[in-house]
């Protein structure tokens, strides 16, 4: 897996390559924390190029995005989404947690 | 059906970086049973989530034993049988998560059995002559 960060004016904008399960999801918790423990809490995060992700993945998506949410600091979400991993975000109930856009960087202007 | 010339049983140290091997090794029966990419990605995600669930409660922890996983291509169906010496459980005894509650109520663990319960078209859990632990994974051919 490979991470990508960009800090906007109103946002950051985190873009996740490769494959988010048990070995990396911690990675990506990790990234997401150092973003949240910085004070900003406006996250776009971009999962077109993310080939697979397991339940590790959905449960770093569900801690960030209820940090995020907490006090309306602000929220995550999410762009780019694949028809796979999409699935397995509706099939968990995810997609009612989430605002789910298909343009990243509509997603990063709306912010 | 397609014949692969790869064995079609392979043992595998539980550690969570060898779960991008293991799906490279199963995919290859998946696309050699001509099987789409949603059922793919359904048989890759259901046997990451049943090893990492393996090497975190049956073995509780990376390093500290093996899961051997055999695949079956049949006229109707793939199965997966994935085995290990850990601790034993029995699916059934978990119930699904809640998917109704509200964001911060949501637990954030339970999830991975309950993706390889919806994914999979048959899940069944039993012992082996070794007493090792045996799931099977059935996922039927469209």
């Amino acid at each position: 897996m490979k991470l990508i960060s960009s800090q906007f004016k109103y946002c950051d904008l985190v873009k996740v390559e490769g494959r988010i399960d048990s070995n990396t999801a911690s990675q990506l918790g990790d990234a997401l924390d150092n973003i949240i423990k910085e004070g900003r809490f406006k996250i776009v995060l971009d999962l077109e190029q993310v080939d697979f992700m397991s339940s590790a993945g959905l449960r770093v998506l569900i801690n960030t995005q209820k940090a995020c949410k907490r006090y309306n600091r602000g929220e995550v979400v999410l762009t780019a989404v694949p028809q796979n991993i999409y699935s397995a975000l509706e099939l968990a109930g995810f997609t009612t947690l989430f605002r789910i856009l298909s343009d990243t960087l509509l997603a990063v202007g709306n912010f | 059906m397609g014949v692969s010339l790869q064995d079609n049983k392979k043992t595998f140290r539980a550690q969570f970086d060898n779960l991008t091997e293991i799906a490279a090794f199963i995919l290859v029966f998946c696309h050699d049973a001509s099987l789409d990419d949603s059922s793919c990605y359904h048989i890759e995600m259901a046997v990451d989530e049943a090893c990492s669930n393996i090497i975190e409660h049956a073995y509780g922890g990376e390093g500290k034993g093996e899961i051997e996983i055999c695949v079956e291509v049949n006229p109707g169906n793939v199965t997966i049988k994935l085995s290990d010496h850990g601790k034993s459980f029995n699916p059934d005894d978990i119930p699904d998560p809640d998917l109704e509650t509200p964001l911060e109520e949501r637990k954030n663990h339970g999830l991975g059995l309950f993706f390889i319960r919806k994914l999979m078209d048959q899940v069944f859990f039993t012992h082996g002559k070794d007493h090792s632990n045996i799931l099977t994974l059935v996922k039927y051919r469209k």
